[in-house]
């Protein structure tokens, strides 16, 4: 009889834990999922980058995947956007040393015209490739949201690190030792 | 706590307060009223009865209706609040700075405090959807608790009830019957669709049963919907964005991987007031004009499946409009036309002319979205795009600056070459002025029109929750309607061994009914006159009251 009794408290005890264990759970995930909500990271480290296949000024594609092997260093910018031009020719003059080293940097301009990206690129002398999201279709599938935003993916072509704001010349530096290929 | 035994031999659960097999009242102030009360059948709530682990003191807390009445008064005065002043999404900021200097311009102290205690995002809030959630669980666990018991009680209920629960339910008959009375009251309640059964010397009649379980499929519904809700803060369940789409621009759909969409023209229609519009002269006359029609002409693309993003080989999907009502559906997403901004700049047309004689030297078009480096006029004459600053917003160390990428305010950094002065003039034109770096130019860029634009604000919509949503209301109406327009009504009767025979109805609404019910019986079966006990007592109250006064 009363181990009859201990057996239905045991259970009770287990059902109890159950069900109230299930609810918070998922009124935890809830709340985590609309914390998160705002800036939908759709892309997170350790994911693979997606492929995309943009032209730059001369009208030569580039596809992510031409790079593989090699680590890219994936800058979205604008003219308008004071940090990103502040950060560009820290960029070229880290892309000098590591180019040798297996390090691209591809420029994603987002949606502005030819004549801007080219006085913007003769300006500062740049001489990685800038290619031209004209349809801000590879920013929508990056769900990139601030610029500049840098996302980096190392030579196996997974994502290393997402960068947002303004990166300094130690930063970048920093940046392209770790998607230096071995 | 512990077991109680009833007098008939019964071993009850803790915190029963009617014995479940014969009815008598195990509690003193049971004992003592002349009614008793049959919530729940007098069974013990499962929260009364155990009360150990932390588990059972936390389940206890949610079982309690009094926690639950108070989750709801909080969400109530939370849902209102956030009503008071626009929520975040639909005021026009967006980054936090802008959110916030827009709640202190627009509203003053009143919208600096609202902002500051975080109501300006009142529904996404971790606080609101924690309460929610409590609520839920509040839901769930009140209904396991009272619904077992209960479902219980009604399915091991006895047909033989004891005197002391008969005399104490609010319908009771006591009096003499005849030797068929029993056989014909359970022939006419059979055929009042009651559902009868016989022990020994008494029946029990009963009907409507399941609208007891109103309440506990109510909140089953409740909680599918509070489910569904819920889903939609998972990613791919629902879509709520928004573009601003200029015309001419194809710019990839927002959560719509693989989908762009191209702005072939904006309109906006109003009524022009004669013919068949002139019903609308009184407003036209009152209110300036009145729409007719807001259009965005478009052109749907999808990514061919072996195809990357940002290449260019789009294929078209369709070609059709989208108006108001009238959204563009596709693949589970719908598009509806919800905004415009009427005339952007769009291009610029410039005359070159020199300043003293006013000689023209010829014209050119400046197309803003998509500028040349170059325009040659012809005779020697040619202007150089050196610099373009779309949205110009002054000069940073003599380098002059945009704020965006849109032409709001256009600025150009031209040199001019004419036959007169081949080593050119450079100047810096805005709308407002001109600029002349290196000294008195003797050519000028004469503005002479511009090109506008429109941007069609759209919002692309999905909503896969939308068939749980709907399942969680429908199951809910369904338990309204099961708990408000049936009810369980049950009769119990005796007979006496010396032919005496005891009667005793209950019902959990619409005694009224009841009572028409058991007019019928007892004027066929001949059963004694019953009294209603509650009025009854209602009556004595209110004639010792008027005695008093």
């Amino acid at each position: 009889m009363n181990e009859k009794k201990n057996k239905k408290k045991q259970n009770r005890l287990i059902m109890r834990s159950a069900i109230l264990l299930v609810l918070i759970a998922a009124i935890g995930y809830t709340i985590y999922n609309s914390a998160t909500a705002d800036d939908v990271t759709v892309l997170e480290v350790g994911d693979k980058a997606p492929d995309f296949a943009l032209a730059d000024l001369e009208g030569n594609d580039h596809k992510l995947s031409d790079y593989k092997g090699q680590g890219v260093f994936l800058n979205f910018w604008g003219t308008w956007c004071k940090p990103c031009a502040k950060e560009m020719p820290a960029m070229d003059r880290q892309f000098d040393v590591y180019k040798d080293q297996g390090v691209q940097v591809l420029a994603v301009n987002i949606a502005q015209s030819d004549f801007e990206v080219q006085s913007f690129s003769d300006q500062y002398g740049l001489s990685f490739p800038i290619v031209i999201d004209k349809t801000k279709s590879v920013m929508t599938a990056y769900n990139i949201r601030p610029l500049p935003t840098t996302v980096l993916i190392n030579p196996e072509g997974e994502i290393e690190r997402i960068v947002t704001g303004e990166m300094t010349e130690e930063d970048i530096k920093g940046f392209m030792e770790e998607i230096k290929p071995e | 706590m512990e077991k109680k035994q009833c007098q008939c031999g019964h071993l009850n659960p803790p915190g029963t307060v009617l014995c479940e097999v014969c009815g008598r009242s195990l509690t003193e102030k049971e004992q003592k009223s002349k009614l008793v009360d049959m919530r729940y059948e007098g069974t013990a709530r499962r929260s009364q009865t155990y009360n150990k682990s932390i588990i059972d003191k936390v389940w206890n807390f949610f079982s309690s209706v009094k926690v639950g009445v108070s989750l709801i008064v909080l969400l109530l005065v939370a849902a209102a609040i956030g009503t008071i002043l626009p929520q975040k999404a639909y005021i026009p900021a967006t980054t936090a700075e802008e959110i916030k200097a827009y709640y202190a311009d627009v509203y003053g102290s009143v919208g600096r405090v609202y902002h500051f205690l975080g109501f300006h995002d009142m529904y996404s809030s971790f606080w609101f959807i924690l309460l929610v959630g409590l609520l839920a669980i509040s839901l769930i666990v009140a209904s396991l608790d009272r619904f077992v018991p209960l479902y219980r009680s009604l399915k091991n209920q006895r047909v033989l009830r004891h005197i002391s629960f008969m005399n104490k339910q609010r319908i009771f008959a006591d009096g003499p019957g005849a030797e068929d009375t029993m056989q014909k009251a359970e022939e006419k309640l059979k055929e009042l669709k009651y559902k009868v059964t016989t022990d020994k010397n008494g029946l029990l009649a009963e009907k409507g049963r399941f609208s007891r379980w109103g309440p506990y499929v109510n909140h089953i519904g409740l909680i599918i919907f509070l489910f569904g809700v819920m889903l939609r803060m998972m990613p791919g369940f629902y879509v709520d964005e928004s573009l601003w789409l200029r015309e001419g621009e194809t710019r990839a759909i927002p959560e719509a991987p693989g989908y762009s969409l191209e702005n072939k023209g904006f309109q906006m229609e109003t009524y022009t007031g004669e013919d068949d519009e002139a019903v609308f002269n009184e407003a036209i006359d009152r209110v300036g004009s009145v729409a007719k029609n807001y259009q965005t002409d478009i052109v749907l693309y999808q990514k061919p499946e072996d195809s990357l993003p940002g290449a260019a080989d789009l294929e078209k999907v369709k070609e059709s409009s989208i108006r108001v009502n009238e959204p563009l559906k596709f693949d589970g997403y719908a598009i509806y036309q919800m905004d415009f901004r009427l005339d952007e700049l769009k291009a610029m047309r410039f005359e070159l002319t020199n300043k003293e004689s006013e000689e023209s030297l010829g014209e050119l078009t400046i197309d803003l979205i998509n500028p040349e480096k170059t325009y040659d006029l012809g005779n020697g004459a040619a202007v150089k795009l050196l610099g373009y600053y779309p949205d110009f917003s002054g000069f940073e160390n003599g380098e002059p600056q945009t704020a965006t990428p849109l032409p709001n305010n256009p600025g150009f950094l031209v040199e001019m070459t004419t036959p007169e002065t081949p080593d050119g003039e450079t100047s810096f034109i805005t709308i407002k002025n001109t600029v002349e770096p290196f000294g008195e130019n003797q050519y000028k860029l004469a503005f002479q029109a511009a090109e506008t634009r429109d941007v069609s604000g759209l919002t692309i919509r999905k909503d896969r929750t939308l068939p749980i949503l709907g399942l969680g209301g429908l199951i809910f109406m369904i338990g309204v309607a099961q708990g408000m327009y049936f009810n369980h009504r049950r009769f119990w009767i005796q007979q006496k061994a010396d032919g005496e025979i005891i009667l005793a109805g209950h019902t959990n609404k619409n005694w009224f009914g009841l009572k028409k019910d058991l007019d019928q019986v007892t004027e066929y079966a001949s059963l004694p006159a019953y009294v209603d006990q509650q009025e009854e007592i209602e009556k004595a109250e209110k004639l010792e009251s008027e005695e008093q006064s």
